[in-house]
């Protein structure tokens, strides 16, 4: 640690590139606790987010009309509009209508703060696409699958928990996969609600520091490997639930 | 006339083909309801319960602020008062989105092309140039491209200036690019290898191969993502009013500003906001859905 703290400021003394995360301790703590905030967001979006696919898949199959529209109202409204402008919906408009908490302190507190409605906002607008995702994986196993089980004596509940969602879950791998990049990408909008996370943390490090150029870079990268990791975790994860012959897991 | 309807009717002028009688008009049924109503209402409903909600007064005014809110417009009144100078905003936005597109789509089909190169170190900085900008979120790319880009060009001597509105373009443009660059390339992919087998028997050259063989068929299988792509950029565009660039959620924050920065307009008028996107962007995703369906090309 300190031998990198050198090193970063030899860097400065030598080439002017001034990462001041490295040596100065305030700057270093406010980046990585955004990186934190960011996987934090993406950690618990996701998993809202998934709850409400599966859920809404569901509710999708359910024989009362008025169910099924109000989740398909759902999906085609959060899957065209754009992300910010829900969160600033959320954020200003709905959070003024909710009643007002007091907190510890007894002052007068919105029931939800700023990172809560990002994570609400984030999750609904990821769980839209994971309705889909998850119907269409259910759809893909054969009916003549879930026959069989039949068939072999399991109950309804026991053909499904055992037999179609691991199926489905394998089928729907990819485009969960490729969700939950974007979802990652997306708590970069929760900046604009001000939540402390990697684009925020970073953007008061370069207003500090004047390093605007070099952090830019370093923020950038950091993304970049972000998602690289996640994108080479999932697929490896992907691999390893292939079935031989099943789905188009490796395929072409 | 109703001499020939007559005769016609005699066995001897009977034609020997059996025409069936007109078929009777059906009288024009009521529109069947489906989603796309459900939606509308739904959304109408938030919009209107939005502004019932705000509407309802919940204290008394304070005396110092009376004069200021004596009669407070009711958010519908304030956004139909203030939809025109929105609007203009939210066609800005639809400008910026078609000009991204356009300037992505460009180098995003040299990118992908560049990915296919027979030369190694073009594929593999074509790769690498496309993952980079794939994995990065739009906003920070928006970052990058209004901070690094100078505000001002000087190419021999005539100094050009860059407004920040074409910051943004190339900062949107970038993802775009890496985006199209990956649909081509699992497009090319995704044509049966024996077209380029042909080709190469009908002694085509490698470039004409390319462009009278592949590329025209790459077109209908990337058109539905292409356009899915359109759609998420002109949703992200409103990402252009964070960095400052006058679109329509900066305006939108104005209005409400103007309109004395009450608590209860901000629903009303971010969801107005909503609609206009939902609006433009709905019907591109059903257009998507159906030529997705259409051009189901098996591979």
């Amino acid at each position: 640690m300190e031998a990198l703290a050198e090193w970063g400021r030899a860097l400065y003394e030598a080439t002017g590139i001034n990462l001041t995360i490295l040596y100065d301790q305030f700057d270093q703590s406010r980046f990585i606790s955004g990186i934190w905030m960011t996987i934090y967001l993406s950690i618990i979006s996701l998993f809202f987010s998934v709850i409400i696919g599966v859920v809404g898949a569901w509710a999708q199959g359910s024989p009362i009309k008025a169910v099924r529209w109000a989740i398909n109202g759902f999906i085609v409204l959060f899957r065209n509009t754009p992300p910010l402008v829900q969160i600033f919906f959320f954020y200003f408009g709905i959070s003024n209508l909710l009643p007002y908490v007091e907190d510890a302190d007894g002052m007068r507190a919105p029931l939800f703060t700023n990172i809560q409605w990002a994570i609400i906002s984030l999750s609904l607008f990821a769980g839209a696409f994971n309705i889909e995702i998850f119907r269409s994986g259910i759809e893909a196993v054969p009916k003549s699958t879930l026959e069989a089980a039949e068939a072999l004596g399991y109950t309804r509940l026991g053909a499904y928990r055992h037999i179609v969602l691991p199926l489905a879950i394998r089928v729907c791998l990819p485009a969960l996969n490729n969700n939950l990049v974007n979802l990652l990408k997306t708590t970069s909008l929760a900046y604009a609600i001000a939540v402390p996370e990697l684009l925020y943390a970073s953007k008061q490090i370069w207003t500090d520091a004047q390093n605007v150029p070099t952090m830019m870079v370093v923020l950038l990268l950091t993304y970049v490997a972000l998602v690289g990791v996640l994108v080479w975790a999932m697929n490896a994860w992907e691999r390893s639930m292939a079935v031989p012959g099943y789905g188009q897991g490796r395929g072409r | 006339m109703s001499d020939a309807m007559l005769d016609r009717e005699h066995p001897a002028h009977r034609p020997f083909a059996v025409l069936l009688p007109p078929r009777e008009r059906r009288p024009l049924e009521l529109p069947r309801l489906n989603t796309r109503h459900v939606v509308f209402f739904v959304a109408v409903a938030l919009v209107v319960a939005g502004s019932a909600v705000a509407q309802a007064p919940d204290a008394p005014p304070a005396a110092a602020t009376e004069a200021l809110i004596a009669a407070p417009a009711t958010p519908l009144s304030v956004i139909i008062k203030w939809a025109p100078f929105l609007l203009k905003g939210f066609i800005f936005n639809i400008v910026i989105s078609i000009a991204a597109m356009a300037l992505g789509t460009f180098f995003g089909v040299l990118l992908g092309l560049g990915q296919i190169s027979l030369k190694g170190w073009i594929r593999k900085s074509s790769w690498f140039v496309t993952q980079f900008f794939r994995n990065a979120p739009w906003l920070v790319l928006l970052f990058f491209a209004m901070f690094m880009i100078p505000f001002q060009f000087t190419v021999f001597g005539v100094t050009i200036p860059l407004p920040d509105w074409f910051k943004a373009i190339i900062g949107f443009a970038l993802p775009v690019m890496a985006n199209v660059s990956e649909l081509l390339r699992g497009a090319i992919r995704s044509l049966p290898s024996g077209q380029w087998d042909a080709a190469e028997s009908l002694a085509f050259p490698r470039g004409k191969t390319i462009r009278q063989i592949i590329l025209p068929q790459c077109v209908k299988r990337m058109l539905p993502p292409w356009m899915n792509l359109y759609s998420l950029i002109t949703m992200a565009t409103v990402l252009a009013s964070i960095v400052g660039v006058g679109e329509m959620l900066t305006l939108t924050a104005q209005v409400h500003a103007a309109e004395g920065g009450r608590a209860e307009l901000f629903a009303p008028l971010y969801g107005f906001a909503g609609l206009c996107f939902f609006a433009y962007c709905w019907p591109i995703s059903k257009l998507t859905q159906r030529l997705e369906r259409r051009y189901n090309v098996k591979t």
